[in-house]
């Protein structure tokens, strides 16, 4: 791992957290329920910076969470989180991001918005889900349909989300498209680091 | 102030931030075991009783169990639903003794502590020919970052609100993010130019100086 992708870890691993501090927004399109942006984040690591560096992102992120910075949404942070019963959808993230960071390489010959769409929705959304509901059944003994359903809420708002990771991926392709790791060659970027 | 530490001197501070962290692994290791009232109440008086030992600004702390209790209600009123509202009661009190004793271990050790007992875990990277002190580094970066990043979304949202005269909007979003990539390439050259990683990894690899200044 060069120096270079050191940095673009560590500076997504900031952005989940700065995103974490956007304060929560309840539109009409989602019901009503507060949406926070932090799981934007994790779909960007993963679709901005391919599999691995995306998923290593999240779980520096993590990690800081675990130390005991208040980064997750609403200032939460330390080990407790860990044992509330979103801890399933924190184990999704990491996963997440990678197989949304695995999609976007897959589908490079794709028009961008589309293929973050897709991505975004695959890797931050089903992937997500699928261990954070069960993690939601386990850590308060419900059944699955039943945690299904106290999570179901939040999915207009990742919808919204997946929107929004497309059309910022796209204008970053646009200004910056040297910064879609994911899409530019990784052997190229890491001979500009070292 | 970015992590939720209490500043102070109690037994609690002086213990080993590893053996902190062991004890809460085997606690909930165990709480997982039982699922009855008689056990969680005395469970839940002695995790509060924990807090009050650092005094009244260590009580204090229990408002970090605010964030939980949406989720909490939630929970109960689901299992009211389907009739296993003792369990839920259950439940509920486990997850607020595990989630109490969990930061009560954050409460009392610095970050950079927590980064040097963790630090162990990190060694297997050794094997594979990386420096275990990396993920150090990633941190160190990670943290000088967020709040600078912060401060780009504000100075963004000064500039839309005196344009539009509305708070914020999601099309501040993009370029934030690529004036903030731009930062991070700098960011990444300055590494580069200054040894890169190993370079730097005598004074990163120690967290205590290496992310002290954020403290």
């Amino acid at each position: 791992m060069t120096d270079r992708s050191l940095v673009h870890i560590a500076f997504y691993a900031a952005l989940i957290a700065a995103l974490g501090l956007v304060p929560p927004v309840a539109i009409p399109l989602t019901g009503g329920v507060p949406i926070t942006a932090q799981t934007l984040g994790v779909m960007l690591a993963g679709v901005m910076l391919g599999p691995v560096r995306g998923g290593l992102a999240v779980l520096l992120f993590l990690f800081l969470v675990a130390l005991g910075a208040p980064f997750l949404s609403g200032g939460r942070g330390g080990w407790g989180v860990f044992t509330t019963p979103s801890v399933g959808f924190l184990i999704g993230w990491p996963v997440g991001a990678f197989v949304a960071g695995w999609i976007m390489r897959a589908t490079s010959d794709m028009n961008i918005f589309v293929a973050t769409a897709v991505s975004a929705a695959i890797g931050g959304i089903v992937v997500v889900y699928a261990f954070g509901v069960p993690g939601v059944a386990i850590m308060a003994g419900l059944s699955l349909p039943k945690a299904a359903l106290a999570s179901v809420i939040y999915i207009p708002g990742d919808l919204v989300k997946v929107v929004l990771a497309a059309l910022i991926t796209q204008t970053v392709a646009r200004g910056l498209p040297g910064a879609v790791l994911s899409r530019s060659s990784s052997g190229a970027n890491d001979k500009m680091a070292d | 102030m970015i992590s939720i530490y209490l500043k102070g001197d109690s037994w609690a501070h002086r213990t080993p931030a590893g053996i902190k962290l062991l004890s809460v692994a085997l606690a909930s290791l165990l709480l997982f075991q039982v699922a009855s009232l008689w056990i969680f109440l005395p469970c839940l008086l002695a995790v509060v009783a924990l807090y009050a030992s650092l005094g009244r600004e260590g009580l204090a702390q229990l408002k970090l169990l605010r964030g939980l209790t949406l989720f909490l209600a939630i929970l109960l009123g689901l299992h009211w639903l389907s009739g296993t509202l003792m369990e839920g009661v259950a439940v509920v009190l486990r997850l607020v003794i595990m989630f109490l004793a969990a930061n009560f271990v954050s409460v009392t050790t610095r970050l950079d502590d927590m980064l040097e007992a963790v630090r162990p875990l990190f060694l297997p990277l050794e094997w594979i020919g990386l420096s275990s002190r990396k993920p150090a580094l990633g941190v160190a970066l990670a943290l000088r970052f967020a709040p600078h990043m912060m401060q780009v979304f504000s100075m963004l949202r000064e500039a839309w609100q005196a344009r539009t005269g509305s708070k914020t909007s999601w099309r501040l979003l993009a370029p934030f993010a690529v004036q903030s990539l731009r930062m991070s390439d700098n960011v990444a050259e300055a590494l580069k130019a200054r040894g890169g990683s190993e370079g730097l990894s005598g004074r990163a690899g120690n967290a205590r100086s290496g992310s002290g200044f954020w403290r």
